[in-house]
């Protein structure tokens, strides 16, 4: 099943998605990756204030490569996500919705993600020019010393993602796989 | 001896960073063509279509195939009947840096592993030197991705668990992996040697054309063999379920110590990229 949703208008309908289903996403994405999550959190323990609303909001793991004139960024996949396992359930405490990345989460984070009404989202690791395409605009919101791991607001059309944890915390890292197994071995292929 | 000067070295070194980015080899894409028409899991079916159109945007748009443009591994085979001309460290550095800056690629090396500061120009590169008969330097490029380097892995096996140990080790090191390099993947196993140069084995496995199999029957069944039980796995692409878990399986080897069996796992992206040269 394929879901429109846009953020964050329609956060009410990421309860309704499933692991597994299509999204194309469009709105508002901030871009956040190891070094820019360390300092959210660290922002958190000084009582700061933060960067953008996290309540609400969508974050993308990753680290563009720089645009040239003709784009409104460079090569744009996700990255790995497990590594902000370490940072993502107080994310998620915080209000943060959505998290876009690729490869499994820790049971903390899918934990964090049910008792949050959240989701996490999957983009096509190592498809750097195909997930670009659907970004229409990159601007710079702080950390720039970061590098390619500051912290971008991206404005995104029609991003194609897959449902990988949805909110009742079915993982289709493990569904997935399983599926194809039981349909190998009802064809008689294994 | 023939003298080859260290500018032709450092320009050499700048276009191949970005021709690897941007370029994925023939070789691999075939093969992620391949599986497309053979993978029986439609959504896997769906991914090995969208990861090879990814490619052709790349091309299209002067774009890297992937954000993660890597760590730039430089594969030098030295003619020793070759004299350069100027520093060969620091035009292959120099390269790096040109080619990075130029070919607006992400600069992802951070100067050291704890302080962790980015160096700003994706230097320094790894080199690895090889000296070989001749008056011709070959160079080849392969910009290394983390997302798979990270699930890599190397085990001191005991000469007792033998083939099959290394088997279980290498089905593990991929199965442990599972999503998070990027499947469809490679993988480079390195065989013997000791503790680095099973390491280095693995990593210049990596090197070789997919479709080309293990001089030596024993390991070119090996590689069959090993390829078609990590395929069996389930994982995927992207991991969510497929067939299409590896493109291929290479084993480098080399003598080791009769007390020793060193395995080296290095796994690669579906972009496992490479750009060669021969000056």
């Amino acid at each position: 099943m394929e879901h429109i949703i846009n953020v964050p208008a329609d956060l009410e309908k990421l309860k309704e998605l499933r692991a597994g289903d299509g999204v194309l996403l469009s709105g508002t994405v901030y871009t956040a990756r190891d070094a820019a999550h360390k300092r959210i959190c660290e922002a958190m323990d000084a009582g700061q204030e933060l960067p953008f609303e996290l309540c609400g909001s969508a974050v993308y793991y990753v680290g563009p490569t720089p645009a040239p004139d003709s784009c409104a960024i460079g090569a744009a996949g996700p990255t790995t996500s497990g590594r902000m396992d370490a940072y993502s359930p107080r994310l998620l405490d915080a209000g943060l919705k959505i998290m876009i990345g690729k490869g499994e989460r820790n049971e903390a984070v899918k934990a964090a993600i049910v008792r949050n009404g959240a989701v996490y989202l999957a983009a096509i690791g190592g498809a750097g020019a195909l997930m670009a395409a659907s970004i229409e605009s990159a601007e710079l919101v702080c950390w720039e010393d970061l590098g390619c791991e500051a912290v971008r607001r991206l404005t995104v059309r029609n991003m194609p993602l897959t449902v990988a944890i949805d909110s009742l915390g079915r993982d289709l890292y493990e569904t997935g796989p399983e599926a194809y197994l039981r349909s190998e071995d009802n064809n008689g292929l294994r | 001896m023939r003298t080859i000067n260290a500018d032709l070295i450092r320009e050499t070194v700048a276009k191949l960073c970005i021709k690897a980015n941007r370029e994925l080899p023939s070789d691999v894409l075939e093969a992620i063509k391949r599986a497309e028409v053979t993978e029986p899991w439609p959504e896997a079916k769906r991914i090995l279509g969208l990861l090879s159109e990814n490619v052709a945007l790349a091309n299209d748009k002067c774009l890297p195939i992937c954000q993660d443009t890597g760590m730039a591994c430089v594969f030098v085979e030295l003619g020793q009947d070759v004299h350069i001309e100027g520093d060969f460290e620091t035009a292959v550095n120099d390269g790096v840096r040109l080619g990075y800056e130029e070919g607006l690629l992400r600069k992802s090396v951070v100067g050291d592993p704890l302080r962790r500061v980015n160096t700003g120009d994706n230097t320094p590169a790894l080199i690895s030197l090889h000296l070989v008969p001749g008056d011709k330097i070959r160079i080849s490029v392969m910009p290394k991705g983390f997302g798979s380097e990270n699930m890599s892995a190397l085990k001191m096996l005991k000469p007792s668990d033998g083939v099959e140990g290394v088997k279980r080790f290498v089905l593990d090191t991929v199965t442990a992996a599972g999503a998070n390099p990027c499947p469809p993947i490679v993988v480079g196993v390195g065989i013997g040697g000791s503790f680095d140069k099973s390491a280095n084995l693995a990593k210049k496995a990596l090197l070789r054309p997919l479709d080309e199999r293990n001089a030596d029957e024993y390991y070119a069944e090996l590689e069959v063999e090993l390829l078609a039980a990590i395929n069996a796995s389930g994982i995927g692409p992207q991991g969510f379920g497929g067939r299409t878990t590896a493109l291929a399986l290479a084993i480098e080897t080399m003598p080791t110590h009769v007390a020793g069996l060193p395995v080296a796992v290095n796994i690669s992206c579906h972009a496992t990229r490479r750009a060669v040269a021969e000056l």
